[in-house]
């Protein structure tokens, strides 16, 4: 029996607090915190702490810094996260391809409170952090066995770097063979944009295929675009579509026949623990997110963690240091020649790296496979339900059964009523629910939007989803210009694409932000 | 307050429903109603024109008499400024054309004119590039690229442009066939030349990282250049995107026409078939044909670049044909292949198959080329 008897929060209303930019708020003189002076005996031994810094190095003004009392503080950042929503009070289903499962809060506390953590520091000698590094040393082994890769490193900071960093493995591997000629990489339309983006920033061409009419990336297009000059493929599977690639060996083959390498975009394997590996299916290389299948929470820009694996002839060129374990104690190993070196200070984000470590131990390999299970299980509940919705449609594969998140399409309702995925997007918040993820650019699929519902939600979780998406297109059949002046009860109402696009408006800075205001 | 003027072409589309593959001429539009054709452009210019009638306090409408607007946006629930004058049963394109011009000089923000290719082409010819169009389709071929999907869309898109809402404006061909020739089973398509057409944003904001299409193109265009080989005639196609290369090279170029470039040096403008193959036949090195997807069917042979022969495409080679487009057009045209149309079968199945299309700096996609509309 549902705890909750109505799924609909048709009553719901986000606050609005009318709050200023804290800058804004500044009172000269105000203060939050004020900081004892320095004792006598101090300053006797340091002077003022602030002539010893170079002439030329010092500020000649104080930073403008806003002056704010600690209360005030307090309640602007609540206020502003009340006007937001986050995975902890909506349903994270909403962004598909960012696997937004939910992290067990005992992991947040041990990496923000546990001592042996929060006053480790990487500059320390190994000796002393035994702990972390076995931390990372076990992570590292984890993987191997979810992969079937030979190594991994943890140091790149995200998944699109853990992808910029394979690219540059691969440039190496080549160049270490004395073949200069391989210049090209080869990605699909419903990778993720970085497959293409980060071997471009590492100096290749990147050459796209498009899907064929089963919605899987063009075979033949691929074995026409092979040749002597290409690198490596860098491939996603399942896709951003959610389609899973059956005969994924093949293109492996086809590209391993003329030289290339083959690395596996796995950024989210949420479907796959337990059942598939990127060895079996005979890729090189691979890479997981930690912070979207291993539960360290993903967004705003981090912290993440891209682990990057490999099979054991491309371990030399892993980036150094290594964390390995020499029979006795852990150790940082750099002494590899031929690595590409370093991409991360230090090595890597320790906390990501340790709620990963937790959530694996919590759930051991049996939970891994359960938690894959309950993810497809759950998407295929859920497809169900929202094919059903009118005015949505799903594109490529009619049939076929998608994996653990769905590339949806509202190119009906938009042609039946005119009201398209963004109008959608800005009404679902009228409901509590975080606005969803459109499509990567371009939108080959038509009016996109992608749910992928995690393992971690239950049944009452999805038929609430449901039932909003259910409710919308409803409100479009019988009102269309209603939803399309949504959202009527959320904190914001619709930012202009200038605002968002128009890099003559955006402001990040508070100087910026008076300058283009024209008040400085 | 913005004024939208607006056209029905109230003939177009009679020859379709008919099998008569368009209706330009007094006769074969008298033959289509004997048929008993009925006319297709109001009922699509309606569709189109309900939605914008959501607008009406906001915008001004201008609209030439009778079925040549005005009947269409009174049925759509608008109540527009009557312009001009028509022998109501008895139109043709000479009222298309002086609709147009009527309505620039009123300085109207947008034309909204519901026909086919034929429509287009005479909008063009009266009033040029200068006013953003869109057309309602409802010819019989169209091969032009100034249409909306459909009427919906069309009256979709009218409407966010007109409420000052962002859509992006982008050059569309207006192309037209000898619909003589077409009628005796050939395709003859022109490329006239180029209408502003508000189009809507169909790519997610700044979080994806979008680039905009424009920068895109010119990634592409500084990728031909940087790519260019010593001593190779190159051949360049008509289009905006292959204008891109040419001002990328800083040469004049011809919008219409192809061009002969030699050492990034200009070697002819807008040359015919003739002189397109003396000069290559002159030219004792490589060469290579740069073109693009023409139209809205995505023809990279055969409309609109017919100085591109078969002759002179076997001449250069198909290995050294370079192909090029923005993204979002191949995405916008998928899952259709681009097409080839040369005239001659044999070297379009020859040039059937993949392509590598250029779409912008060290950016290229696969896309298949096809002799065979589908």
């Amino acid at each position: 029996m549902a705890r909750q008897k109505k799924l609909l929060r048709d009553n719901y209303h986000q606050a609005r607090w009318d709050e200023s930019i804290i800058f804004e708020l500044s009172v000269p003189g105000e203060r939050g915190v004020l900081v004892p002076c320095a004792c006598q005996n101090i300053v006797s031994q340091v002077g003022d702490g602030v002539s010893a810094i170079p002439a030329n190095l010092r500020r000649k003004r104080a930073p403008a810094l806003p002056e704010v009392n600690q209360m005030r503080v307090n309640r602007h950042f609540y206020h502003l996260s009340q006007e937001t929503l986050g995975t902890d009070v909506t349903l994270g289903i909403s962004e598909g391809t960012c696997t937004m499962k939910y992290s067990p809060k005992v992991q947040e506390h041990m990496a923000a409170r546990h001592p042996g953590i929060v006053n480790v520091h990487p500059l320390q000698d190994p000796d002393t952090m035994q702990g972390m590094l076995e931390i990372y040393y076990q992570v590292e082994q984890f993987l191997k066995e979810i992969s079937g890769m030979d190594a991994f490193s943890l140091q790149p900071g995200g998944g699109a770097h853990g992808v910029y960093t394979n690219a540059s493995m691969i440039r190496a591997y080549h160049r270490a063979r004395g073949d200069n000629k391989r210049t090209e990489i080869i990605t699909t339309m419903f990778s993720h944009p970085c497959d293409a983006a980060t071997p471009n920033t590492a100096g290749f061409k990147v050459i796209t295929l498009m899907p064929d009419e089963s919605g899987y990336p063009d075979l033949e297009a691929m074995k026409a675009a092979l040749s002597e000059r290409t690198a490596g493929i860098m491939i996603t599977n399942p896709e951003d579509t959610g389609i899973y690639n059956p005969r994924i060996e093949e293109y492996v083959k086809a590209a391993h026949a003329v030289g290339a390498l083959c690395s596996y975009d796995q950024a989210n394997a949420n479907g796959m623990l337990g059942i598939h590996r990127a060895r079996e299916a005979g890729f090189d290389m691979c890479h997981f997110n930690l912070h979207k299948t291993f539960s360290a929470p993903h967004g705003c820009m981090g912290p993440a963690t891209g682990a990057i694996g490999v099979k054991e002839f491309l371990k030399p060129f892993l980036p150094v240091p290594r964390v390995e374990f020499d029979g006795q104690k852990y150790i940082l190993n750099s002494n590899y020649p031929e690595s590409i070196g370093k991409v991360r200070s230090y090595f890597g984000n320790a906390n990501v790296v340790l709620k990963s470590y937790m959530w694996i131990m919590q759930h051991g390999a049996e939970g891994l496979k359960e938690a894959a299970i309950c993810s497809v299980l759950n998407n295929q509940y859920f497809m169900k339900k929202i094919a059903a919705i009118p005015g949505v449609v799903i594109w490529y594969a009619k049939g076929k059964r998608r994996l653990e998140q769905v590339r949806y399409s509202w190119e009906k309702l938009k042609q039946d009523t005119g009201v398209g995925t963004d109008d959608v997007n800005k009404r679902i918040v009228d409901y509590g629910i975080e606005h969803y993820w459109t499509s990567h650019h371009p939108w080959v699929v038509p009016e996109p939007f992608t749910l992928e519902p995690c393992e971690s939600y239950n049944k009452e979780d999805l038929d609430e989803y449901v039932e909003v998406l259910q409710q919308i297109s409803k409100e479009a059949y019988a009102d269309a210009n209603f939803v399309k002046a949504a959202p009527h009860k959320a904190a914001s109402h619709r930012p202009t694409h200038e605002a968002i696009d128009d890099a003559e408006l955006i402001a990040v800075t508070w100087r910026q932000y008076q300058k283009k205001k024209g008040k400085k | 307050m913005k004024k939208l003027g607006v056209i029905v072409n109230p003939i177009a589309g009679m020859g379709g429903r008919v099998g008569l593959k368009g209706s330009d001429g007094i006769e074969i539009l008298q033959k289509a109603r004997e048929m008993g054709a009925e006319p297709e452009s109001p009922r699509r210019a309606i569709e189109a024109l309900k939605i914008i009638a959501k607008l009406k306090n906001e915008i001004r409408v201008l609209a030439y008499p009778d079925e040549m607007g005005a009947d269409e946006c009174r049925q759509a629930g608008l109540d527009p400024e009557v312009i001009g004058s028509i022998e109501s049963g008895e139109t043709s394109p000479e009222d298309t054309m002086e609709a147009a011009r009527e309505m620039a000089e009123r300085g109207v923000d947008l034309i909204l004119f519901a026909g086919g290719d034929g429509t287009a082409r005479n909008i063009y010819t009266a009033i040029g590039p200068e006013i953003p169009v869109l057309g309602i389709p409802a010819g019989v071929k169209i091969h032009s690229a100034v249409y909306a999907i459909n009427p919906r869309s069309a009256g979709e898109v009218a409407s966010l442009y007109l409420q000052g809402q962002v859509v992006n404006i982008r050059e569309a061909e207006v192309m037209d066939i000898d619909e003589e020739a077409f009628r005796q089973g050939r395709v003859n398509a022109r490329l006239y030349g180029y209408l502003k057409v508000p189009v809507e944003r169909r790519v997610q904001s700044v979080k994806s990282g979008a680039r905009s299409e424009q920068a895109e193109v010119e990634g592409m265009a500084a990728e031909v250049v940087a790519n260019m080989e010593k001593d190779t005639l190159y051949v360049i196609g008509p289009g905006t995107t292959t204008r891109t290369i040419m001002e990328r090279l800083e040469l004049p170029n011809t919008l219409l026409g192809v061009d002969v470039v030699l050492n990034r040096e200009l070697v002819d403008s807008d040359v015919g078939e003739k002189q397109l193959f003396h000069l290559l036949n002159q030219h004792k090195g490589k060469a290579r044909i740069v073109v693009t997807a023409i139209g809205g069917q995505g023809h990279v042979f055969g409309r609109g670049n017919q100085q591109i022969s078969p002759r002179v495409i076997r001449l250069v080679g198909k290995n050294n044909i370079i192909v090029v487009a923005s993204r979002e057009k191949l995405v916008a045209l998928q899952p259709h292949p681009l097409l080839v149309d040369t005239g001659d079968p044999d070297l379009d199945q020859e040039l059937s198959g993949y392509v590598r299309v250029v779409t912008g700096w060290e950016d290229s996609i696969m896309y298949r080329i096809s002799n065979d509309a589908d």
